[in-house]
C-alpha cells in the first residue's frame, strides 16, 4: 500500500450519524475478492434507495463529512475497501467507532474525528468544498476554513509511509519468541489440551 | 505501608480487571500502543482477505495450534448437501482449503460440533478465563463473559495475528456498568444489555472496556454472561468482561479442550486473581437498577432506539433536533406510526438464533412459551451449534417448535446477516433474537425488532410484539 502525507480533493457531505458497516456495504457483496474492487458497493443500498444521494451527484469526491459514530457495527473491513476503492482518502466525523477507525488507517483511509464535523455539514450542506489535508501537520482545509485534528503518532507514521504492522512488528520477533516460550513455561493451561 | 509515605496506602497498585489481562498479555508498549500476545486466534469464512494478504506474502501461520476455523457466517441452515448458491459454496471450500494448507483445525459443515464460533468456543473449552481471545468479528466480546481480554478485529488485523500471534492495539479507557437488584420474570440478559445501550446510546461506551458487575451480573448463568457481553460493541465496546467466579469455573470444567489434573489447578489459582481490585478506578462508572429493567423492543434501527415493550413508540415533534431526525428516519423505514403503542405491532415473521441468543437456556426459555402453542406467523430456529441443535433434541424442544409451526434448521449465523441466504423479504417485519437492527441487516428494506428469545416467542404466538410475561407465567 502506497502512504501519503497531501491530499487534494473535494468533500462532500453524508448528513447521517451512526452510519453502520452494513450500510457501508450490504453483506450480500462480501464474497467477493478485493480484485473484484469494492466501490461499487459503497452505500450500495441507501444510494439505490434515495434518487438524489450525494455521492451519486459528486462521484469525484474523496473527503466524506459524515456524522458522529461512523462506522459502528460490524468489524467488516471490507466497510473500508468500499470507501478506498470509491476513491475516498479520508472521512471527517464526530466520532468513529472503534474498529472502524483502526481498519481505515490499515488501509490509507484517514479517519477525522472533529467537534467541527456538525458545522461543516451544516454550512456544506449539498454542496461540495474543495479539500486539503496535510497529514505531517495534521491540517484539514476546506474551502477557507482550517481544521487542525488530532491523530496519533502510530497512525500518521503508517498512513504517511503506507506501512503494514507485518513489516513493523517483524523487528520484535525476538520478544515475541521469549514471551510464548515463558507463557508456554508459565502457563502451561493456556495451550488447548485436545 | 511503611512511615512517612504520605499516598493513599497501595493506591497505584489497584488494578481493574483490565488492566491484569492487558498487562499479563503485554509483550511491548510503544507509543501509546501495546504488542499484545494472541492465545486463541478464531477464522471463519469471512478471514477470507486475510489469509489472501498472508498468500500474497507469502508467509506461514505462525501458531496453527492457537488458531481454530469455523464454518458459520455462510454456513447453510437447510440442505448442506448440496448447496444452491455458488458464492457460499466457494467460501465455505476457501475456509477449508485455508485451514488445510495452514494446519488449522476447522469446525466444517461436517463436523458434529459444528455452530456459531462465539457458542463453540465456549462450548468446547477454547474460551477460558485469563486468554487473550481474537477474531474478525465484532461479537468476539462475548468470550470476555469468562474473564478473557476479546475484542473483535478487521481482516488487516487478522493477517497480522495469522503471520505473528500477536496485535497493536492501544489499551481502552476502563468503565463499570453494575447491575443491581434483581431481574424480574421473563427479564433477561438481552434486556439488561438494551436498557443499558438504550440509555447510553450506541456510541456511549466508545473507546472503553466495559466491565460488568453488581447483584444481577453475578447472578447470571454463564450463558446469559455471554449475551451480555456479546452486545458490548452495539454501545460501542469493542471489550466487555465479567470477573470469573465459581459460575465460571463450573462451566468450564470437563469441556473437550479445557485443562484438566494439575493444569486445571494452576489455571484455576490464577483465574481467582482475575477480579478488579476494590477501590480501583473506572474511567466512567455507570449504574442500573433492575426494577427498572423491562423486557425490552428495538422499534429503530440502531440497538439504542429500544423501548420497554409497554411504551409507546416516541414522537419526533417531541424530542430534540439531533434526535429527531433519526427518530422520524427510524420509524419511516421501519413502517411505524410516531406514539403508538409498541405493544401489538403486527409482526411477519420471527427468528429465533444467533450468537447473541442462540443457546440451549435461550431455546428452553421460548420453548417455554410455545409449548402446546402455535405460531400465528412462520419462524426460523436456528440453534447456535450442532450440539445445542442435538442437546435441543434430546429434550424435545424441537417437537415444541415444530408442532408451534416453526422451522427447525441447522446452526449458523443464519438470519441474524442472511450470508448464507437465509432472508427477511422486503418490507417484511421481523421479530428477532439477534444484535442488530441496521437498515438491511437481514435483507434488503427488512425491518428487525431485536428482543429476547422468550419475547421472540411471545410474538410468535400472538403474531404481534407482545409482552412475554402472561405467556410465560406459571411455565417456569
Amino acid at each position: 500500500m502506497a502512504g501519503w502525507t497531501v491530499h487534494e480533493g473535494q468533500a462532500v457531505v453524508l448528513d447521517r450519524r451512526d452510519v453502520d458497516t452494513d450500510q457501508l456495504i450490504p453483506a450480500r457483496f462480501m464474497s467477493a475478492s478485493r480484485a473484484e474492487g469494492y466501490g461499487g458497493f459503497l452505500l450500495h443500498d441507501l444510494r439505490e434507495g434515495e434518487g438524489d444521494f450525494p455521492l451519486t451527484r459528486h462521484p469525484q469526491a474523496s473527503v466524506l463529512i459524515a456524522g458522529p459514530n461512523f462506522g459502528c457495527g460490524s468489524s467488516r473491513e471490507a466497510a473500508v475497501y468500499a470507501l478506498v476503492d470509491a476513491g475516498f482518502k479520508a472521512v471527517v466525523a464526530e466520532s468513529f467507532a472503534d474498529i472502524f477507525a483502526g481498519n481505515a488507517v490499515n488501509n490509507g483511509l484517514l479517519p477525522i474525528a472533529t467537534a467541527q464535523a456538525a458545522q461543516i455539514r451544516a454550512e456544506l450542506g449539498g454542496d461540495t468544498a474543495r479539500a486539503h489535508i496535510d497529514l505531517g501537520s495534521r491540517v484539514l482545509t476546506l474551502g477557507s476554513s482550517r481544521i487542525d485534528f488530532d491523530l496519533s503518532d502510530t497512525a500518521q507514521t503508517k498512513l504517511m509511509n503506507g506501512w503494514d504492522d507485518i513489516d513493523l512488528t517483524r523487528a520484535y520477533a525476538g520478544d515475541i519468541r521469549s514471551f510464548r516460550d515463558r507463557r508456554k513455561s508459565d502457563h502451561t493451561w493456556v495451550w488447548p489440551k485436545a | 505501608m511503611g512511615t512517612g509515605d504520605c499516598t493513599v496506602p497501595g493506591a497505584g497498585l489497584m488494578q481493574t480487571l483490565l488492566d491484569k489481562l492487558w498487562a499479563a498479555h503485554e509483550i511491548r508498549a510503544e507509543n501509546g500502543q501495546s504488542l499484545l500476545w494472541v492465545d486463541r486466534h478464531l477464522v471463519h469464512e469471512g478471514s477470507h482477505h486475510a489469509f489472501a494478504r498472508l498468500a500474497d506474502r507469502k508467509m506461514a501461520v505462525a501458531q496453527p495450534e492457537l488458531t481454530f476455523g469455523v464454518a458459520d457466517h455462510y454456513a447453510p441452515t437447510r440442505q448442506r448437501d448440496s448447496i444452491a448458491d455458488p458464492k457460499v459454496q466457494v467460501m465455505l471450500d476457501r475456509l477449508d482449503a485455508n485451514c488445510r494448507r495452514h494446519g488449522i483445525r476447522l469446525f466444517g459443515l461436517g463436523d458434529p460440533r459444528q455452530g456459531i464460533v462465539h457458542v463453540i468456543g465456549p462450548e468446547q473449552g477454547l474460551t477460558l478465563p485469563g486468554l487473550m481471545i481474537n477474531c474478525g468479528d465484532s461479537h468476539t466480546s462475548t468470550h470476555g463473559a469468562f474473564g478473557a481480554l476479546a475484542f473483535g478485529i478487521g481482516a488487516t488485523q487478522v493477517a497480522h495475528v495469522l503471520a505473528t500471534q500477536t496485535l497493536w492495539q492501544a489499551k481502552p479507557r476502563a468503565m463499570r456498568i453494575r447491575f443491581d437488584g434483581r431481574a424480574g420474570p421473563a427479564v433477561t440478559a438481552k434486556d439488561m444489555a438494551l436498557h443499558w445501550i438504550s440509555r447510553l446510546g450506541v456510541g456511549g461506551a466508545a473507546g472503553h472496556a466495559v466491565e460488568y458487575a453488581g447483584e444481577a451480573v453475578r447472578a447470571l448463568s454463564m450463558e446469559a454472561r455471554m449475551t451480555l457481553c456479546n452486545l458490548s460493541i452495539e454501545g460501542g465496546a469493542r471489550f466487555g468482561m465479567i470477573a470469573p467466579d465459581q459460575v465460571t469455573f463450573d462451566y468450564v470444567a470437563g469441556r473437550p479442550f479445557a485443562p484438566e489434573g494439575a493444569d486445571w489447578d494452576r489455571a484455576l489459582q490464577m483465574w481467582q486473581t482475575l477480579q478488579s481490585d476494590a477501590g480501583a478506578v473506572f474511567d466512567i462508572e455507570a449504574r442500573f437498577r433492575m426494577e427498572d429493567v423491562a423486557p425490552t423492543v428495538t422499534w429503530g434501527t440502531t440497538p439504542d432506539q429500544a423501548l420497554p415493550i409497554g411504551s409507546c413508540l416516541p414522537d419526533p415533534a417531541k424530542l430534540d433536533a439531533t434526535q429527531a431526525e433519526a427518530a422520524r428516519d427510524a420509524l419511516d423505514y421501519m413502517g411505524l406510526q410516531p406514539g403508538r403503542p409498541l405493544e401489538g405491532t403486527p409482526v411477519d415473521q420471527v427468528f429465533l438464533g444467533s450468537c447473541t441468543n442462540g443457546r440451549i437456556e435461550d431455546l428452553r426459555l421460548a420453548a417455554a412459551v410455545l409449548r402446546g402453542r402455535r405460531a400465528r406467523v412462520p419462524g426460523l430456529v436456528s440453534p447456535g451449534s450442532m450440539l445445542v441443535k442435538q442437546q435441543a433434541e434430546a429434550e424435545g424442544l424441537d417437537r415444541v417448535f415444530r408442532d408451534a409451526g416453526l422451522e427447525w434448521t441447522a446452526s449458523g449465523c443464519s438470519m441474524c446477516v442472511g450470508m448464507n441466504g437465509d432472508l427477511v423479504a422486503p418490507g417484511q417485519r421481523c421479530a428477532s433474537s439477534t444484535n442488530r437492527n441496521f437498515r438491511g441487516r437481514q435483507g434488503r428494506d427488512a425491518r428487525t425488532h431485536l428482543m429476547s428469545p422468550v419475547m421472540v416467542a411471545a410474538a410468535a404466538v400472538t403474531g404481534t410484539l407482545t409482552d412475554a410475561r402472561p405467556l410465560l407465567e406459571g411455565r417456569i
